[in-house]
């Protein structure tokens, strides 16, 4: 087909696609902010693993977890093309944009998928692929396409999908799944719910307008801001756990103290205030949670990232702390 | 001779066959350094194949 006709049927259907995508569209269809997380959660249970890795094997194994994360990203925007189009937040992204066609989408997300399990098996093992290759199925199957339209849970349940990096690379780096890379999927597993319902209480209308169910719609905002409160306390015990494992120690032990510290009375705030209070500040506090949020999830993995170093260095309390 | 100015699409396209022959070739230095980094490690070990043992079985 000629450009000229390829131009002319593009004008006739202007809901197909309109143009030739750049590199730099399919770099976003891999949502390189989600991906941001991935990679520094997935370092962190690499790093803090009691194995030592070779730098290149370690680079690899990160590089696949992301493009296995950049997948399921490019996969889901495929599936929820048609509420993309109707989300303010999301109209831009290069599918509803017409910059890339659905299918195209469809391809690049299963090519990754599959060059990424497959790589990620060769460079470290088939534990650590496994588990890339059930996130990706997670987050594609089980989140995309069956909970996020179906359930108000959909956010506590997909959790697990961004949950399981660290998990993975610590697999990567021990061919095992312990205590401790248990107790780090738990941590985000349980962080994700109150993290997320804290941005949907300020960004109410864009899940209402695309139809999905958001626990401030089919719940209402009291009962939101008092699960932000429950998760937030199921939180403590988790995020305590792990500073007695052996990838705990001092500098996360005091992290986890000011940071629950913190979360916590955020969390205790959205659950005193009301509508009319929230609304008179422009949801003041709810921002200031989200935000704290990742503050939050930061300075843990930053905590363990430190204890990790010193324990290399073989500091004392560092070396000796696990129970 | 002029040519004519290129158009947009082609520019587009430029991008992406640029980015996408980057990307293989970072491909190809990463399998390599894997490959080094695998070889040299000290549990690596070569097949014997003087003995007619194949892959797994020195």
């Amino acid at each position: 087909m000629s450009d000229a006709s390829m131009n002319a049927s593009a004008i006739q259907t202007p809901d197909c696609q309109t143009k030739d995508a750049g590199f730099g569209d399919f770099f976003a269809l891999l949502k390189p902010r989600v991906m941001s997380l991935v990679v520094f959660t997935a370092l962190v249970g690499l790093l803090a693993a009691p194995v030592s890795v070779h730098p290149i094997v370690g680079f690899a194994a990160i590089l696949f977890i992301a493009i296995g994360g950049g997948a399921s990203g490019a996969l889901n925007m495929w599936w929820d093309a048609d509420i993309d189009r109707i989300m303010k937040r999301t109209k831009s992204r290069p599918i509803p944009a017409g910059r890339i066609a659905e299918g195209e989408a469809f391809g690049f997300g299963i090519a990754l998928s599959g060059i990424s399990v497959v790589m990620l098996g060769l460079a470290t093992n088939f534990v650590a692929a496994g588990l890339l290759a059930f996130t990706i199925f997670f987050y594609v199957v089980i989140y995309s396409m069956w909970l996020k339209r179906w359930t108000p849970q959909n956010i506590v349940i997909g959790g697990a999908a961004g949950a399981f990096p660290p998990m993975i690379g610590w697999a990567a780096a021990t061919g095992s799944v312990s205590i401790e890379s248990v107790l780090m999927f738990i941590l985000i597993f349980t962080w994700t719910p109150p993290h997320f319902w804290a941005l949907a209480l300020f960004m109410k209308s864009d899940y209402d307008e695309a139809g999905v169910p958001m626990l401030t719609s089919t719940h209402g905002r009291r009962v939101t801001r008092n699960h932000i409160l429950a998760y937030t306390i199921m939180l403590l015990p988790v995020s305590f756990a792990l500073a007695f494992t052996s990838i705990g120690g001092p500098t996360y032990l005091v992290a986890a103290v000011l940071l629950n510290a913190l979360f916590l009375r955020g969390a205790w705030t959205i659950w005193r205030r009301d509508e009319a209070a929230a609304e008179a500040d422009g949801f003041a506090t709810e921002k200031k949670v989200f935000r704290h949020s990742l503050y939050y999830l930061f300075g843990l993995f930053v905590a363990i990232l430190i204890d990790a170093t010193f324990r290399g260095m073989d500091i004392a309390p560092f070396t000796s702390w696990s129970l | 001779m002029s040519f004519p100015k290129q158009h947009e699409i082609h520019t587009r396209r430029f991008s992406r066959n640029l980015g996408l022959g980057l990307v293989l070739a970072a491909f190809v230095a990463l399998i390599f350094g894997l490959t080094v980094a695998k070889v040299t490690q000290d549990e690596f070990t070569l097949p014997d194949v003087n003995n007619g043992a194949g892959y797994g079985q020195n």
